[in-house]
């Protein structure tokens, strides 16, 4: 017989929810991201808690309404979804994993503790800043010193 | 928070929006793409800001509109932002001018309504002082650059704190649904806001360069719906969409 028990269905919805892409950033998943706030049971089933990462930011419904397909194709259409504000969003909630794979796809990850910021292609730490605002909110636009290449900060917020 | 303190919600929700639609009008503008970038991303947190702000007010109003009837669907007169932000945005170092003032004013603010009492206006503040603060740090960059920049530039942006300085006590005006909520300590008073905004000022214009001010004439209204008539072809923009077809959805 299948496990039912509150704590193995999280376990399953966390599954399904590692899968569900940043729809602006594809290679990270929304829980790398830190969006996936929590998942719980109460008197009236399970949840899922989302939050925010820029109240502007324009992928948030986006990325809902992907949270909400991913849910109802793995059965998981009983599954309330809640969006919560605090505590807010910050780039430390970004796991080790989703670093790495920012760092990967050619956008420097956020180093709150780091004054420079290394380059994402060749390593190099002599690298400025262009434009305060990139492509999206969460990113800075940067350029390498060393290897010419322009990239994307995801800025520390 | 209670229904009369509707007005006051707007008040904070108007300055975000009104300001937010008119860096909007920048897109496509800007003097570099770097710059286009920059005035449509603070555009879109202001946007956010006031969405969140708007649908509270909305739910306190318990009249049943939403964040979008309030922003599309009301006229000029119901709207409570201060005059400062429907300003035109005229040439860019005006609208840095602009932006360094509201944003100087914005951050003691939030940092307040972050540490309301009530609950839901607190999370929203402390969503958006985080943004907030890049808005200073960036205005305060181009402050900098253009009154140390050339004779042009400094011209232009001494030219456009003389233009922006006399909306400043709007801003800052307590309304009477402002001041109802500051006695049961939802809020300060925005004139307790008002040293720190003054030593942030001084430190922005030190950078550039520039005169502290000289006294001016205060234009004020915008807080009791008095607008100047850059808001109403402002919202006509704005508006006719949703006006157009009320009940459209998605």
């Amino acid at each position: 017989m299948a496990d039912t028990s509150a704590g193995a269905l999280q376990k399953q919805i966390a599954a399904v929810l590692a899968r569900v892409p940043d729809p602006e950033i594809p290679v990270i998943s929304i829980v790398d991201l830190g969006i996936v706030r929590d998942i719980g049971h109460d008197a009236n089933g399970s949840w899922v808690a989302l939050t925010p990462t820029y109240t502007g930011c324009p992928a948030t419904a986006v990325i809902k309404q992907a949270t909400r397909d991913a849910l109802d194709n793995a059965g998981f259409g009983h599954v309330e979804l809640r969006v919560v504000l605090s505590p807010a969003w910050s780039t430390d909630m970004i796991t080790d994993q989703g670093r790495e794979k920012l760092r990967r796809y050619g956008i420097a990850p956020p180093e709150p503790s780091s004054p420079d910021v290394p380059c994402p292609r060749c390593g190099s730490r002599n690298t400025a800043e262009v434009s305060r605002f990139g492509s999206t909110p969460c990113k800075a636009l940067w350029r390498c010193l060393a290897c010419h290449e322009p990239f994307d900060r995801f800025k520390c917020h | 928070m209670q229904p009369n303190h509707f007005e006051a919600l707007l008040e904070v929700a108007d300055d975000s929006l009104i300001l937010g639609q008119r860096l909007c009008e920048w897109c496509g503008h800007a003097p570099t793409i770097e710059v286009d970038l920059s005035l449509s991303n603070l555009a879109l947190d202001l946007i956010g800001q006031a969405t969140l702000l708007l649908d509270y007010a909305g739910e306190l109003e318990g009249k049943g509109r939403t964040a979008d009837r309030l922003a599309f669907h009301r006229d000029a007169e119901a709207f409570r932002n201060s005059m400062l932000l429907e300003q035109p945005n005229s040439d860019f170092a005006r609208t840095v001018m602009r932006h360094f003032l509201f944003a100087a004013y914005a951050n003691p603010l939030f940092e307040a309504l972050a540490r309301s009492p009530d609950a839901r206006l607190a999370e929203i503040a402390a969503k958006s002082i985080k943004e907030l603060r890049y808005h200073l740090e960036y205005a305060t960059d181009w402050l900098e650059r253009l009154g140390q920049g050339t004779d042009e530039s400094h011209r232009r942006i001494a030219n456009a704190f003389d233009w922006n300085w006399r909306f400043v006590d709007d801003l800052f005006f307590d309304s009477i649904s402002w001041k109802s909520g500051a006695e049961i300590g939802l809020w300060p008073l925005r004139a307790d806001l008002r040293p720190a905004f003054d030593d942030t000022l001084s430190a922005g214009l030190a950078l550039a360069g520039l005169a502290e001010p000289k006294p001016a004439w205060p234009i004020v209204g915008g807080r009791m719906g008095k607008h100047s008539e850059h808001l109403s072809s402002m919202l006509t923009v704005m508006q006719v969409l949703p006006r157009a077809h009320p009940e459209a959805t998605w």
